[in-house]
């Protein structure tokens, strides 16, 4: 059956339509690298790696690039973002999946996703205009007042609030992940099969205890593969935090000081660089930013598989 | 039976294919890019022209850097860009350069109890301010420029471009060109690395935090200023005289500045001579491709249409026309390359 099949010319045609279609995905892959390095080359060459990504330089006007303020902002940025949002994350699927009534399951997961369709640039608007000014009115000098004045952590709330940080930045980013962690955990808790979970509450386990025992420790290794999923997401992000940034390149003790992206360097600077060795750095830049979202999504990746294959075993 | 379906849509597609090329021979059809600072005034020249002549004027303000690029590499018919290209690169990629229209760099402050108009500062003290070596408002240095005025004893906060921007090249060439200090720590260009302060994107960005942030000074396109109802101050220009920053003060700068055709009008209008000029302004370029002479002369008719009829409307947008002899300056040049 299968020799008259492939005998058939339409389905000839099918077929290679498909694979084109595949292959295509991965050679524009492979396309976007090869223009990031030869792009970037000049400054690969001209920098080195470990000088490039261990200097805090970014001098356009002396023709000397380094990637530290950029790695640093995008590190603290992504970090802080995910302590904020796997927490509420975490809740809103527990919610969903185990405690929420039915005719409130659908409402509240199409809100969160309704969330996860707004586009970045409309973050980076309200992040400007109505978040950095409550940022830095009430929520950072209430943040001084408390902590700041602790011996440790103090430092990091050091400074005059001005709303155009650190912190603002990651709040922002944080509420952008919010729906990918949440709705990657409800898939990865509605996985747990509904025997144990039944079974534990015919012994009498409160829904509490039914979380704590069951739901996540069946799934948390697809929760970890949405959490990694978002930060990688976070790791690009650019539009929602370009404004509200500051793009100082600098390495700073304190959150409420401005920093800047991988992303929001080259959202802010790409158009106007003007030098060769300045345009391959940015591309430089890029290629990092490349590489470190692969690993990242390929982590991910992994972890979601392992879930869903530990499962169905 | 889904063969020949299949195969009309192929064909559709091959032959839109062939004739979107060969549509696009047209003549009339300009494509410029570059800076994004003239853009409202050239889409607006181009609405204008386009009833007047039928001619289509197509031009994307993706940045100076871009503009310079593109037409280096010869895929627009003119690019633009706040910064002018010096003599030598000009002949490097074999370019010809006009200025089309002035735009201005100005102060604003947000300081509670001053109004428009009432700060006064000079070259140095603004340096200092943006070197971070002068904190507060009420700085020797800026009483001494302000007798009599109450400055508070506030920190004063910097704000500047977070962006690559032309403003931002206009902006630190000024303030190279005053001061030897700044030269050396910081230099000039379309984005440095600032001693202080914190970055705004966009004059949008900047005109924002400053409204918002009591004690700040930010610089931002004269446009930005007067529609968002920012405080100016005055400056001190090359003559000794505190300037208010106004369509005069521009046009004197631009009148009293020396463009040279033979160096491609190539120059900043900073600390332009005229008694009562601004001191920080600078002309926005278009670049030709030498060897493109058919579309460089519709792209000259246009801008010379612009030069007689669109001063009104480059005014209305806030732009400062070139004045009258530095147009046929321009016009004279262009004879000279046979393009006019």
């Amino acid at each position: 059956m299968t020799i008259r099949l492939k005998k058939n010319p339409v389905d000839i045609i099918f077929s290679s339509i498909t694979a084109i279609a595949s292959v295509s995905v991965l050679l524009l892959i492979l396309g976007i690298l090869y223009v990031l390095i030869l792009e970037s080359y000049p400054s690969i060459e001209k920098f080195g790696f470990l000088r490039f990504i261990t200097s805090t330089d970014w001098n356009p006007v002396k023709g000397s690039f380094g990637a530290a303020t950029n790695l640093f902002g995008t590190a603290i940025t992504t970090v802080l973002s995910i302590l904020i949002a796997v927490p509420v994350a975490i809740g809103i699927a527990i919610f969903v999946t185990e405690i929420a009534p039915n005719f409130l399951k659908g409402p509240i997961g199409a809100a969160i996703e309704l969330l996860a369709a707004i586009p970045s640039i409309i973050y980076g608007m309200w992040g400007l205009f109505t978040l950095a000014p409550i940022m830095a009115n009430y929520i950072e000098p209430a943040l001084q007042k408390s902590i700041g004045s602790l011996p440790l952590v103090g430092v990091l709330f050091e400074g005059t609030p001005m709303g155009i940080d650190l912190l603002t930045a990651s709040v922002i980013l944080s509420i952008m992940i919010i729906p990918f962690t949440a709705s990657i955990s409800r898939d990865a808790f509605n996985l747990t099969p509904a025997v144990i979970k039944e079974s534990a509450y015919a012994l009498g386990a409160t829904k509490r205890e039914v979380v704590k025992d069951i739901v996540i420790p069946y799934s948390k290794v697809g929760v970890f593969g949405g959490v990694v999923l978002s930060l990688g997401r976070a790791l690009g992000e650019t539009m929602a935090v370009a404004f509200v940034l500051g793009n100082n390149h600098q390495i700073t003790k304190s959150l409420f000081d401005a920093a800047a992206t991988i992303t929001v360097t080259l959202a802010n600077e790409f158009t106007e660089a003007d030098t060769d060795i300045y345009l391959s750095s940015l591309f430089y830049l890029a290629l990092l930013l490349f590489v470190m979202s692969f690993i990242i999504l390929a982590l991910a990746k992994f972890f979601i598989l392992k879930t869903e294959k530990g499962i169905k075993q | 039976m889904f063969k020949p379906k299949f195969l009309c849509i192929l064909t559709g597609l091959a032959i839109s294919l062939l004739s979107f090329g060969s549509s696009f021979a047209a003549d009339t059809k300009l494509n410029g890019a570059g800076a994004s600072f003239p853009y409202p005034v050239y889409s607006a020249w181009a609405y204008d022209y386009n009833k007047v002549s039928g001619a289509q004027l197509n031009y994307q303000s993706i940045g100076s850097g871009g503009g310079i690029r593109q037409i280096v590499n010869r895929t627009v018919d003119f690019g633009a860009s706040d910064a002018p290209l010096k003599p030598e690169e000009l002949e490097k990629d074999s370019l010809l350069q006009f200025p089309a229209v002035i735009g201005g760099v100005v102060l604003v402050v947000n300081i509670p109890g001053i109004k428009a108009g009432e700060l006064k500062l000079d070259s140095n003290v603004l340096c200092n301010i943006y070197l971070g070596e002068i904190n507060y408002w009420d700085d020797e240095k800026i009483k001494r420029l302000n007798p009599g005025k109450a400055l508070p004893h506030k920190e004063i906060t910097v704000v500047h471009r977070s962006d690559g921007s032309g403003t931002t090249a206009i902006f630190t060439d000024y303030l190279s060109a005053v001061s030897s200090d700044w030269k050396e720590k910081v230099g000039a260009g379309t984005s440095v690395k600032w001693p202080a302060g914190i970055g705004g994107k966009g004059n949008e960005g900047v005109a924002n935090y400053v409204k918002r942030v009591g004690y700040s000074i930010g610089y931002v396109e004269f446009a930005y200023a007067k529609e968002n109802n920012l405080s100016h101050t005055l400056l001190k220009n090359s003559a000794g005289n505190f300037i208010k920053p106004s369509f005069e003060s521009f046009k004197e700068a631009a009148g009293s500045a020396d463009f040279d055709p033979k160096k491609g009008f190539y120059l900043w209008l900073n600390n332009a001579p005229g008694k009562k000029a601004w001191p920080i302004a600078g002309a926005t370029f278009i670049l030709l491709a030498k060897e493109k002479k058919e579309s460089n002369i519709n792209v000259v008719k246009f801008y010379d249409w612009a030069f007689k009829k669109g001063d009104e409307t480059a005014e209305r947008l806030i732009y400062v026309p070139l004045p009258v002899s530095l147009k046929n300056k321009i016009r004279a040049y262009w004879k000279s390359h046979n393009i006019y």
